[in-house]
């Protein structure tokens, strides 16, 4: 039988299958470092699809159903695309409960998009981090589903109610309002 | 630059042009210096998104998502010895016996299947697919992560040794007979895998019987650990 040397060094996808391995098996440590591996990408998915306020909650959510669904991951796919997938499923859901409770206690339509700016601190830098926080938001939720997420145009449109074709739309003006950050 | 041009370079960027659009595009390119500059930094907002790694939550919210874990585990842990003790009331039914019978089921369809496998390729069947291992990763991963499950197999089976004494005669059996049942596999498929060494099936059925045994022993170590 062939043996890996001990000190063989793994790409992040090689280690998040090991890690996943170990993980299905109850190995706590291994679950761990995928988190942290993961945990800060998925906050920007969960801040840019949900707003700030059930970001840390939501991520919990989300942790805790990888932990329970791990068994299910098959590996065909890169366990991020995975991990992406049921992220976005969490968040979408989130979302739906909170705008149906929202629209029964005070009968309006959930404001989700922010203005430029209102959600900014003197210390957060201007950059494309918060660049994409003041995208509108079917532009920004677009950007994020196709760009971060991996979703075709046609998912999302079923995901947000939309054509395809506004799909395709709104992520071009997305990245067009964001290319300034990008040397030319 | 024109908006008929740059209304596509999102479209282009993506791979999604009809073959003719994206000729003509290509060739408008070529002329044209900011549509070119537009095309760059269109790649790199693509770029940035695919490679976004964020920033840890501010509070860590790991102890709170491990320590949910540990209560679930320990909730499964009780739940199984409640189901176990059922069923040993039952005079009829020999439960060890029976929970050793479904692995060394689920043992021998794995083991049948690569063994019919190695000797005329055919569908897979259902039955096995239901206890097929993790499938598309190369064998080397597969052989790593079994590798690795080595040593924390031993230690629990030091753990396991030490608190021995605090579980019941009738759940150490349980427990011993179907290690007896998972080491078979192990030897098995570690048999097989030497044969084939190339072989992805193999590797993530060797991998999968070392999770087995890991899960097995973790839960029992979980049952006989020091009470807190």
């Amino acid at each position: 039988m062939r043996t890996l040397p001990h000190d063989v060094e793994l790409s992040p996808t090689e280690a998040d299958a090991v890690d996943v391995e170990f993980a299905i098996s109850g190995d706590t440590q291994a679950f761990e470092r995928l988190y942290r591996r993961h945990v800060g990408r998925m906050q920007g998915l969960a801040r840019w699809l949900l707003g700030h306020d059930d970001v840390e909650d939501v991520l919990q959510e989300i942790f805790l159903r990888v932990w329970e669904k791990l068994h299910t991951f098959k590996g065909q796919a890169a366990f991020r695309t995975w991990l992406h997938r049921l992220a976005t499923n969490v968040i979408l859901r989130r979302r739906e409960e909170r705008s149906t409770r929202q629209n029964r206690h005070s009968g309006t339509e959930l404001e989700l998009d922010r203005t430029p700016g209102d959600r900014m601190t003197p210390e957060l830098k201007v950059d494309i981090e918060a660049a994409v926080g003041r995208l509108p938001e079917k532009a920004r939720e677009v950007f994020v589903l196709h760009d971060m997420a991996g979703y075709k145009h046609d998912e999302i449109g079923t995901m947000l109610g939309i054509s395809a074709g506004t799909s395709r739309s709104q992520l071009h003006h997305a990245r067009m309002a964001l290319r300034a950050y990008f040397e030319a | 630059m024109s908006d008929h041009w740059t209304e596509r370079l999102s479209a282009y960027v993506d791979g999604e042009l009809e073959a003719g659009e994206r000729d003509a595009l290509e060739k408008h390119l070529a002329g044209c210096e900011q549509c070119r500059a537009v095309l760059k930094q269109l790649h790199g907002v693509k770029a940035w998104a695919e490679g976004y790694a964020g920033q840890p939550p501010r509070a860590d919210i790991w102890p709170r998502i491990a320590a949910t874990i540990r209560q679930r585990q320990e909730g499964a842990v009780v739940e199984d010895i409640q189901v176990a003790r059922r069923r040993r009331r039952r005079p009829s039914i020999r439960v060890p016996y029976a929970i050793a019978a479904g692995i060394a089921l689920a043992a021998v369809a794995g083991g049948s299947w690569w063994l019919a496998r190695a000797t005329a390729p055919q569908p897979e069947p259902q039955v096995v697919a239901a206890f097929a291992p993790t499938t598309g990763r190369s064998p080397e991963l597969a052989i790593l992560a079994a590798e690795k499950y080595g040593g924390a197999i031993a230690e629990l089976e030091r753990a396991l040794m030490l608190g021995q004494s605090r579980l019941d005669t009738a759940t150490v059996r349980v427990v011993q007979e179907k290690l007896a049942v998972i080491d078979r596999a192990i030897a098995e498929a570690r048999r097989a895998l030497a044969k084939d060494p190339n072989s992805s099936y193999l590797a993530d059925h060797f991998a999968s019987m070392m999770r087995r045994k890991l899960a097995l022993l973790r839960n029992a170590a979980v049952v006989a650990g020091p009470r807190s």
